[in-house]
């Protein structure tokens, strides 16, 4: 039971990372009607952002280590906690959620530069043509960032008060030998925060009900003399932000390279597809479904009567999927059709 | 018509034959004579390059970086410049500190990503092309039986850098490939009496092994050696090379019953799955009324590095480390150290033994070529390398000598001062016999 319950926790938080992804993806898709294959990007960019906070934070000055007498060994010491001590280290120690913050405006910027100074010239153009230039795009934005941090992954740490295992089987009165990374669980709740801040904002404000308009009819909502373009562009802003965001957030967890937009870009899709082109909740719903089929799947006792069954079983459930609805799970008449 | 100007159909054909013996006639007549016509005889030329192969991406990246560095030092030694490093402890010792045989050592590098055909890719194109005398480099078992078979048919001599499964000199030995480097039936025999010693016999384990070569040779030997000392295994779990996040096959280990997980990962998976399951509190875990341990079969100070204060405790067995006292251990290091101002990796160290190893046997038998240098290096005994006296076993052309067991250092006194060896194990306790893991050589000739 235990058991089950962990890999329960361990699918959702994976399948929180699919869901912001799929969600920007398929915000892109339903108000610009584009097929973003630089939303991964956009993820590892986020991811990135950390990193260079926490190089930031940690410009270092060169010392001499004395400890070491075989031959001049040097360390590194951070301007930071040379000029202010233990509180230079706490600094250092939250560069993840400073990051987080950093990134929301940087992600903004990036996003509205790809969507003006790219994405919207190809509009007119065919579904093919889209794919084609965002997809170069993300191998540029790939190799900007290979070339400049390297191509090895660079592990971020979350703040030392997050860094342990909650007692989840405690606070619940189950086993007490259930624990959870504090991290993760972190991680879990901003991203359903996340998530719920996106549908309130489409759902409950003026803007979001615009957009929404402009998703479901935009030449109408055009002839009431709203500039639905300006929006939209607003819109793809978010969308960066969120994946941005999400990349940041998922570094403690996973160490990133330049590649990592791409792995998740795939499954990405895949998510898109199983929960319905064009659907927002759908795209929650399969990217919380996947990632914990996904953990189940990993279990000894699964992989013990299907050998493998781990790597290949969300595109079996995307097969199974689109066999029975080809809409996917929550897909509407005539989106993508 | 001038009839005897005309090309006839036999004038053609006796110029053919005329030609056709010339042109064999110098291959014809040397041949036999030199018995040396081989692949990329550096013959007159001032120079002699070798090809240093080794992954700069991918999850051994950090090994594969310190095995460069290590290499462009033992050139820099070979060549003379520097403070010549084990060529001062080496015994014994042919080489002279002017290249090999009096030519300057060049290289040409090359990124084996991680992966058997990258890797294949690349040591073909520095054989082909760079005109290479020998390959070496790591560090993954399953790029180094790829490379060595594929310079077993070049006939070029692979001189493996980290590779630790039975496999490269068991059962895919070959007669052009050398392992310096340990392996899992080692590792496994050396822990054994540590494990039981400080875990005691009843034990339950968990195994998370790497699916390739490597991964299922140390799983083999682990088992075979926990289950003799009475330990019962309850679960053994493949994970992907690489994959990054380990957590969904980390959780179910909480649950299993388990009181001892063994980590059968290495370079930046091991950092990446030991932190996880630091981070998901199996350290600070009462399994069964014990303590719960965590076991890493091949450790490493890169390793250690990167998962930080995760290791402290755990165990583990290394070909090598920096803190031995011995001479050439010593000479190495501070070589080492002044150069790049942090001590070696024992992949940096297995690299570096290797290349001198070549050299020396070259200059030994003063030629290039290959089959006198392999009858030279098979049996070969040697000392002040850095593990004690040494023997490249002619029959699977790997090296005995002690196997350290290491421990992760819970006070450090420095920032490099990680593992803390626990037992140096003697050769007689790791020997097993060369047909334990069957194998077949191959031919000197190819």
């Amino acid at each position: 039971m235990d058991a089950l319950l962990l890999q329960l926790l361990n699918g959702l938080d994976k399948g929180a990372a699919y869901a912001l992804i799929a969600l920007g993806l398929t915000l892109v898709f339903g108000t610009l009607g584009v097929v973003n294959f630089a939303h991964g990007a956009l993820f590892m960019l986020g991811a990135f952002v950390a990193v260079s906070v926490n190089e930031l934070l940690t410009f270092s000055k060169r010392v001499k280590d004395e400890s070491v007498t075989f031959f001049d060994a040097y360390k590194e010491q951070p301007y930071l906690e040379i000029w202010l001590g233990d509180f230079g280290s706490a600094i250092i120690d939250w560069s993840v959620p400073i990051a987080i913050l950093a990134a929301i405006p940087i992600m903004l910027l990036i996003g509205l530069a790809m969507e003006r100074g790219l994405i919207r010239h190809f509009y007119k153009r065919s579904h093919a043509e889209q794919i084609l230039v965002t997809f170069g795009l993300a191998i540029v934005i790939g190799e900007i960032v290979k070339a400049t941090f390297g191509a090895n992954p660079i592990p971020q740490s979350a703040p030392e008060i997050v860094s342990g295992a909650a007692p989840v089987g405690a606070l619940f009165g189950l086993s007490e030998a259930l624990v959870y990374p504090w991290w993760r669980l972190v991680y879990l709740f901003s991203s359903l925060a996340i998530i719920g801040g996106v549908f309130a904002f489409l759902q409950f404000t003026t803007y979001g009900m615009v957009v929404r308009a402009g998703m479901a009819d935009r030449e109408t909502v055009g002839l009431l003399g709203i500039n639905i373009e300006r929006r939209f562009t607003i819109v793809f802003g978010i969308a960066a932000i969120v994946a941005g965001v999400a990349g940041v957030m998922y570094t403690p967890i996973l160490p990133p390279d330049y590649n990592l937009g791409m792995n998740f870009l795939v499954l990405s899709f895949v998510v898109v597809v199983v929960g319905g082109m064009g659907s927002l909740p759908g795209a929650v719903a399969a990217g919380f479904l996947l990632g914990v089929v996904q953990s189940f799947a990993s279990m000894g006792a699964v992989k013990e009567i299907v050998p493998g069954i781990d790597q290949i079983i969300i595109y079996l459930i995307a097969v199974a999927i689109l066999l029975t609805r080809p809409r996917g799970l929550l897909g509407r008449k005539g989106v993508m059709e | 018509m001038n009839k005897g100007k005309t090309f006839t159909r036999r004038t053609m054909l006796k110029g053919t034959a005329i030609a056709g013996a010339a042109m064999a006639a110098p291959t014809v007549f040397t041949r036999g004579a030199w018995a040396q016509d081989f692949r990329n005889d550096p013959g007159d030329s001032s120079t002699v390059t070798l090809g240093f192969n080794v992954p700069q991406t991918g999850p051994y990246a950090e090994e594969g970086k310190d095995e460069l560095r290590a290499y462009q030092l033992a050139v820099k030694h070979l060549n003379g410049e520097g403070d010549g490093g084990l060529l001062n402890t080496m015994k014994p010792l042919s080489l002279k500190g002017n290249g090999i045989l009096g030519k300057k050592v060049e290289y040409v590098t090359g990124d084996t990503q991680t992966k058997s055909d990258a890797a294949r890719a690349s040591a073909k194109r520095m054989i082909e092309r760079d005109g290479v005398v020998m390959v070496t480099g790591g560090s993954s078992s399953g790029v180094a039986v790829a490379v060595q078979s594929l310079c077993q048919e070049m006939g070029v001599i692979f001189m493996a850098g980290l590779t630790h499964a039975n496999d490269t000199t068991g059962k895919d030995r070959r007669r052009y490939g050398f392992r310096h480097f340990f392996n899992a039936h080692m590792s496994a025999a050396a822990l054994g009496p540590v494990l039981e010693a400080e875990m005691g016999k009843e034990r339950r384990s968990y195994m998370l092994t790497a699916d390739y070569n490597w991964g299922w040779s140390v799983e083999g030997s682990m088992t075979e050696v926990t289950e003799k000392i009475g330990w019962e295994t309850v679960n053994q779990v493949r994970t992907p090379l690489g994959a990054g996040d380990f957590s969904q096959y980390i959780t179910p280990v909480l649950d299993s019953g388990a009181d001892v997980l063994v980590l059968i990962h290495y370079g930046k998976d091991m950092v990446d799955s030991l932190t996880q399951a630091v981070q998901f509190g199996l350290r600070d875990k009462q399994v069964n009324g014990k303590d719960f341990q965590v076991v890493v079969p091949l450790y490493s100070r890169l390793m250690a590095q990167g998962a930080g204060k995760n290791v402290a405790g755990i165990y583990g067995s290394t070909n090598w480390h920096w803190s031995l006292q011995d001479e050439g251990t010593q000479a190495f290091v501070k070589s080492f150290g002044q150069e790049y101002g942090f001590p070696p990796s024992q992949a940096a160290h297995t690299c570096y033994v290797q290349a001198l190893l070549y050299a020396n046997a070259v200059e030994a038998t003063g030629t290039f070529y290959p089959v006198e240098v392999i009858k030279f290096l098979e049996g070969f005994e040697f000392d002040g390398m850095g593990n004690g006296p040494t023997l490249y076993r002619a029959e699977d052309h790997q090296c005995f000598k002690p196997v350290l067991v290491v421990k992760g250092n819970e006070n450090p006194t420095s920032q490099f001062d990680l593992l803390e060896v626990v037992n140096e194990v003697p050769t007689e306790q790791i020997t097993y016999p060369h047909d334990l893991y069957a194998g077949d050589l191959g031919p000197y000739e190819v």
